[in-house]
């Protein structure tokens, strides 16, 4: 091939800008807390969300881990469950995503 | 995305976890959306049919990308305070320059081979002469937004150009009069390199006075690789996919598991209007005759065949065929001519909405089988618990009553092939849009 230097456009499309996202406080502590323990209904999520439960109520029984579904297919919010959330001033662990 | 959701909308500490295999991708993913520092705790993959036991040995066992014990991971994800890092608000602009850095043809080859810009095949370098070669065939100017994509709709929406769709549409040996066609792809925004797990493709069908204008083959062997036309708008609708969304990259922005062949082209074709007994598939969607139009069907996986139609059991042979059908991935029929016709003379279908309406009526299920469907219960089961119809209804159903499989308004007849014979197939897919190639020439 030549060794010639040529010119060539790039093929990528354009990014949008990031702006970068604030995180919630963490607690203090989780005993005397509500964990939510959310399904985003994906591939078995709720049998892997059970088990850790389980695992609250038997290692951290001053934690209430409470299990709930997502409403709604994964990908859309709950928000009606979100605030539930909040105004419970615990946390929330959701998965499985994958 | 909701765990983002949670901390920054909600003001809830929350964890995400995921399951190994999508390390990269939801790091990718947390970062684009503005929360590098996420906290994710990692499980082993798969979860989706692992027993309760099994299940409990993954959240007594440690993250397999820390090897730290998940539970302790979890705890302090919520617990421990927040750093500078964690709580910073700034924003940055991310570009992408018009050119790559010059260099010999060989070395540009490879730079866009390691940069992932290629389906791996060779392609042709998209210098300014070959790209302005190619803009020269639409009236739009270089710099006009076209639109923006992303590979799934959790992740975000890089925009283009239409001298971006030049530069793709050059790299994936197109002529320059196919352009105004591979526009109207990138138009309508669908990706044909989706990120799914489920390794989906996209399907091009092509209607009006365009598939004479730059020559497209809807006759033998058109759904394969036999005309240039063919061949090269749908390359170019796959590279453009995947570089106009920022990425098409194994385990950061494509997770398909096995694959598909089908994606180097997007089976691209145009239909045969001429031999089809029906109105084109194009003036079904609103079209006039004599408009030129692309159709987009996304979610190509599954593909079932037979050899014409026989007169005893007929109907029971095309059920068989749908019973193989996801009932989360409706059927397009992809007939031959000599099928179309049969369909016809056989059932008296001599409009496409009658198949349709037949198909809709006989692909059935009972229900207990139908929501135990995976896909069903991912995404068609929390819709019918909100209400949302015909889902709501379905779920009424008792385990052993006949219910529609697909709903009558996905079901879809393109008429293709050069009856060599009367082989045709069902394709499971999508119907997206159907975008006019007119108004970008």
């Amino acid at each position: 091939m030549s060794e010639k230097k040529i010119v060539a456009m790039n093929p990528v499309g354009y990014p949008p800008t990031i702006t970068q996202l604030g995180m919630a406080p963490r607690l203090d502590s989780l005993i005397g807390k509500t964990v939510y323990l959310v399904d985003c209904r994906f591939d078995d999520s709720d049998v892997f969300l059970r088990q850790m439960q389980a695992w609250f109520q038997e290692h951290m029984p001053g934690v209430s881990a409470v299990f709930v579904q997502k409403s709604g297919v994964y990908t859309e919010d709950d928000p009606r469950l979100f605030e539930e959330i909040k105004a419970s001033g615990g946390a929330a662990v959701i998965g499985v995503g994958h | 995305m909701h765990a983002i959701t949670l901390e920054s909308q909600y003001g809830v500490p929350t964890v995400a976890i995921h399951t190994d295999r999508f390390e990269k991708a939801v790091r990718m993913t947390a970062y684009a959306r503005g929360m590098p520092r996420q906290r994710q705790v990692f499980v082993p993959q798969p979860v989706m049919g692992k027993s309760p036991r099994e299940l409990r040995a993954y959240v007594d066992g440690t993250d397999p990308i820390t090897g730290r014990p998940v539970m302790e991971e979890v705890v302090e994800a919520l617990t421990a305070p927040l750093g500078e890092e964690d709580r910073k608000k700034v924003s940055f602009e991310r570009s992408t320059p018009r050119f790559a850095e010059p260099d010999t043809e060989e070395n540009l080859h490879r730079l866009f081979l390691e940069n992932q810009w290629t389906d791996r095949l060779p392609i042709v370098l998209p210098t300014e002469e070959r790209v302005a070669q190619m803009l020269a065939a639409t009236s739009h100017k270089p710099d006009e937004v076209v639109g923006r994509m992303r590979p799934t709709s959790t992740r975000e929406a890089w925009e283009y150009t239409v001298e971006k769709v030049a530069v793709n549409a050059v790299m994936a040996g197109a002529r320059p009069e196919y352009f105004p066609a591979i526009l109207a792809l990138a138009a309508s925004q669908a990706t044909a390199r989706g990120s799914t797990t489920s390794s989906m493709a996209a399907m091009v069908v092509v209607n009006g006075p365009i598939r004479h204008e730059i020559g497209m083959n809807w006759g033998t062997g058109a759904m394969g690789p036999y005309n240039h036309a063919n061949a090269t708008i749908g390359r170019a609708y796959g590279l453009l996919s995947q570089n106009l969304q920022g990425g098409s990259v194994p385990g950061q922005t494509y997770l398909g598991s096995q694959g598909n062949n089908y994606a180097y082209n997007s089976i691209t074709f145009a239909e045969n209007e001429e031999r089809s007994p029906w109105e084109p598939f194009h003036v079904q969607h609103g079209f006039k005759p004599g408009d030129s139009v692309v159709s987009i069907f996304t979610g190509c996986r599954s593909t079932a065949f037979t050899l014409g139609l026989r007169e005893r059991y007929w109907r029971e042979h095309v059920v068989n065929l749908l019973r193989g059908m996801d009932p989360h991935c409706p059927p397009t029929f992809v007939l031959d001519p000599i099928t179309a016709r049969q369909f016809v003379d056989r059932g008296g279908f001599d409009a496409k909405e009658k198949l349709i309406q037949w198909v809709y009526e006989h692909a059935t299920l009972p229900a207990g089988q139908y929501w135990d469907y995976q896909l069903i219960q991912n995404y068609v089961y929390p819709r019918a618990l909100n209400g949302v119809e015909p889902y709501a209804t379905k779920l009424k159903a008792a385990d052993d009553e006949l219910i529609p499989m697909f709903r009558r308004d996905e079901i879809h007849v393109v008429v293709v092939g050069g009856e060599t014979n009367g082989y045709w197939r069902i394709m499971g897919c999508n119907y997206q849009k159907s975008v006019s190639v007119d108004e970008w020439r």
